[in-house]
């Protein structure tokens, strides 16, 4: 036992690990309707956890030209980021919808559908 | 193959090929002007590369109207103006030496037994070659492993032990050319957990000529050519052979771009790049922390492999600029092939007669030198935490990541980690342009747009003339006008100002977070600025102990800490920030004082600034509050202060002593933006909007709308002559 019950170095933190709740698809549906701006606690709670360096994926929005955005990845070392050429957006909510979309689908072992 | 394509085609890039189809361009052409400000019949010169080999690129120059604002904004303006550059011209490509170093250009032929030593702390291992002193084919170094190494020819005799990062180093190597004798060894200098010495000796090639130029943190390959940079410090290095023996001493003339021999051979020489001066060196003990009281303390300079002060393109254009040119923001608008635009962004101000325009707008040329070439957007990390959306950026940014040569921004870290406290205006800068991210430069033409829609004559002065000519250049008006986030300030600069409003000038302050940060500029390398972000504030990096002072002697930091707060110029300085959406203002009690009542004249209702350009609303990005503790005067009128404020807004840090929660637009009262106004003795005043996005909210609906209005009255009141009277 070691630890505050800890039994191996590689347990998971609960004050760090990644929870998101696969049934809170009414906190998914808060931030669909309202990506920017004012959030409840409890989603402003799950975005945090989606947003630690190690939940957020490294995602970045990168302005093509005509008000369209593409998805991408920050990477390392000053490289370019890479591009996720198949995923454009006409607005920058529609972008960050994606964005929690790849962040459930990580977090919460599922595909987020709205119901 | 131009753009990302390019880039793509690179071994390093393998993955990002393979996971992409299609990719939209970047530009193929990039450049820049040799000056930030030019005047009305002055001689610009260009320097321009094309990326992607030898071939036509086309130049005109063209006004900036309006930015790309989104689809809530008027969106992007330009006026083409015919000039001698207008049509196509045979590009070729440029190369920039990046990475600073020191050299000694003359040398005496030098015979005998050769020893070198200095001291190094290195900052980085990253499995290259560093060179830390070089005479063409005998060259001291640390090898791809970290450990110093001695290279004779094409021999190299390591120490084969990995210097600690971060720590001192006495560093030695001989060479007989006779015999091939070769010695070198590294002594960590004492500490409480020293590593150990090492030692190699080899016979190495004998007949080895070492030759001059002699070159510190670099190796020459080529005129205007060198590669192997070290990044770390140096510090005292010694050159000795026979009939020779020269040491240099870098703790003389800091703030300048010479290095002193103190032997009476006077071998001096020259720093390339500007590494960093006055830096703590192996002697500094923290009994002091200004480089002036014990400059012995500071005898190392801090060299970067990513440092850049002069791209030094060769001359491919030469603007003439019109003599009848009006005063504003410009750009020199590059094109090659089918990819985008790039804009080499300057400021155009008044001919030395006037215009005669009793507003000026103060384009904010320091603060876009801060911001220029930002990379860490691009960066890893958990960057939505502290901003509340996901980083934008443009295809002019992801060519900016392709090319790494082109130097970093204040806002972005040298490999070892620590801060870029420069900023050169010699190179090409992607922030200088209408496009792109929503901020600064192109968030300062709001107001061009918005002043020529109004009719309003104003002329465009800079930052930098501002610094240069002091209060003198504010002279012809009665009014100045800043941009929308107008950060980082020389003392000289704040001094303008308060004699401008000492002499009954007016000022408008329209934007947030300004007068910020102390730079300064050093008079060694003109076009530099330099910063430390001492202390605390809310920054992208922290000064490092020791290194508070600028090499001009002057203390970093926050105008905050430094006992000028910009609540005593301009009524309300930096409380929160948040970059998610902007909200709105409401109008307070004191509005009603007579005293305002010129603002308020045909604005309706208690809500301002519920919409814009930028979030939906006029209060947002980084925002300002009145505080008298601060030094806000105590008769300035609040006359409107927004609410309702996202969780992405967060109080700033040099408000808090220690954490506390409840810090977010949510949570806490203290997350507003105050607009406010107060007179000065002299018969001057002083409005403020304490909001970077303001300005973006002064075109709705056709330009009528209650920002507009105010602004409107604000600015037609301030270029009366009549004088303001203190309450």
């Amino acid at each position: 036992m070691g630890v505050f019950g800890r039994t191996s170095p590689s347990a998971r933190n609960p004050m760090t690990a990644p929870l998101i709740d696969p049934a809170r698809t009414d906190l998914a549906a808060e931030y669909r309707a309202r990506p920017f701006g004012r959030h409840s606690p409890e989603l402003q709670a799950m975005l945090d956890t989606m947003r630690r360096a190690e939940n957020c994926q490294n995602l970045i929005l990168v302005g093509i030209g005509g008000n369209r955005w593409m998805l991408g990845e920050r990477l390392p070392d000053g490289e370019p980021p890479r591009l996720f050429a198949g995923e454009i957006f006409t607005s920058l909510e529609d972008g960050e919808w994606a964005a929690f979309k790849r962040r459930w689908r990580a977090l919460a072992g599922s595909e987020l559908v709205l119901p | 193959m131009g753009g990302v394509q390019a880039a793509l085609a690179r071994p390093r890039r393998q993955r990002a090929r393979a996971a992409v189809t299609t990719l939209p361009q970047t530009p193929a052409v990039i450049g820049y002007a040799d000056a930030l400000t030019a005047r009305p019949g002055d001689i610009v010169t260009l320097r321009i590369s094309v990326l992607d080999g030898s071939r036509p690129y086309r130049a005109g120059l063209v006004r900036l109207i309006s930015g790309e604002t989104g689809p809530k904004g008027p969106g992007l303006k330009e006026e083409a103006i015919a000039t001698n550059i207008d049509g196509e011209h045979d590009g070729e490509t440029q190369y920039t030496d990046v990475g600073s170093y020191a050299i000694v250009d003359d040398l005496p032929a030098l015979s005998g037994v050769v020893e070198l030593a200095l001291l190094a702390r290195p900052g980085v291992a990253n499995g290259t070659v560093q060179t830390l002193m070089a005479l063409g084919p005998l060259r001291l170094v640390l090898d791809e492993t970290g450990a110093a190494a001695l290279v004779v020819g094409d021999a190299t005799i390591s120490t084969e032990r990995p210097l600690r990062l971060n720590w001192w180093h006495r560093i030695a190597a001989t060479y007989d050319p006779a015999s091939g004798a070769a010695h070198v060894s590294s002594a960590p200098l004492p500490g409480p957990h020293a590593d150990r010495e090492a030692a190699a000796s080899r016979h190495a090639p004998s007949g080895v000529v070492p030759t001059g130029p002699l070159l510190f943190a670099a190796e020459h390959i080529a005129p205007g050519r060198t590669i192997r940079h070290f990044t770390g410090k140096l510090e005292a290095p010694h050159l000795r052979c026979a009939g020779l023996a020269a040491r240099w001493d870098f703790a003389t003339d800091i703030g300048t771009a010479r290095i002193a021999d103190r032997s009476p051979h006077a071998l001096h020489g020259r720093t390339v790049n500007a590494p960093k001066r006055a830096v703590t060196g192996a002697a500094w003990d923290g009994t002091v922390h200004d480089w002036r009281q014990n400059p012995a303390h500071y005898a190392a300079i801090h060299f970067h492999a990513d440092d850049l002060y002069d791209a030094a393109w060769r001359e491919s254009l030469r603007l003439k600029l019109p003599a009848d040119l009006r005063s504003g923001f410009y750009a020199v608008r590059l094109e090659a092939g089918d990819g985008p635009p790039f804009h080499v962004g300057f400021v155009v101000s008044p001919p030395m007669t006037g215009s005669g325009a009793r507003l000026a707008v103060l384009a904010s040329t320091m603060t876009y030198l801060a911001y220029a070439n930002y990379r860490r957007r691009m960066s890893p990390g958990p960057f939505e935490l502290a901003m509340g959306a996901l980083p934008t950026v443009d295809m002019i940014d992801v060519l900016l990541a392709q090319h790494p040569e082109l130097g970093g921004s204040t806002y972005d870290v040298h490999p070892d980690g620590s801060g870029i406290s420069h900023a050169s205006a010699r190179r090409p800068l992607f922030n200088m342009r209408p496009t792109g991210r929503f901020w600064n430069f192109s968030m300062d033409l709001c107001l061009i747009d918005w002043l020529d829609a109004q009719g309003i004559a104003y002329d465009v002065v800079s930052d930098h003339d501002l610094h240069e000519k002091g209060a003198a250049l504010l002279a012809p008006y009665r009014a100045v006008m800043t941009g929308s986030h107008p950060e980082y300030f020389t003392l000289e600069m704040l001094q303008a100002l308060e004699a401008h409003l000492g002499t009954g000038g007016r000022l408008m302050y329209m934007g947030g977070n300004g007068l910020y940060w102390r730079v300064t500029c050093d008079p060694a390398h003109p076009g530099l600025i330099e910063l430390r972000r001492a202390e605390d504030g809310t920054r992208a990096w922290a000064e490092v102990p020791g290194e508070y002072y600028h090499a001009t002697g002057e203390y970093g930091g926050l105008w905050r800490r430094l006992g000028r707060p910009p609540n005593i110029l301009v009524g309300i300085g930096f409380i929160a920030q948040g970059f998610d959406n902007s909200s709105y203002y409401r109008r307070t009690a004191a509005s009603r004082d007579e005293r305002a009542a010129f603002l308020f004249d045909g604005v309706d209702g208690e809500i301002i600034g519920d919409f814009g350009a930028w979030g939906d609303g006029a209060a947002g990005l980084e925002i300002d509050a009145y505080d008298a503790k601060l030094g806000s005067p105590p008769h300035a009128l609040v006359v409107a202060s927004s609410e309702n404020h996202s969780n992405a807004f967060l109080l700033v840090n040099e408000e808090m002593m220690s954490n506390f929660r409840g810090v977010d637009g949510t949570t806490n009262p203290r997350v507003h933006a105050d607009i406010v106004f107060f007179e000065t003795a002299q018969g001057g005043a002083v409005f403020a909007t304490g909001s970077i996005c303001f300005i973006a909210s002064l075109a709705h609906d056709g330009y009528d709308n209650s920002v507009s209005r105010l602004t409107r009255n604000a600015v037609l009141r301030f270029i009366d002559e009549t004088p303001f009277t203190l309450p």
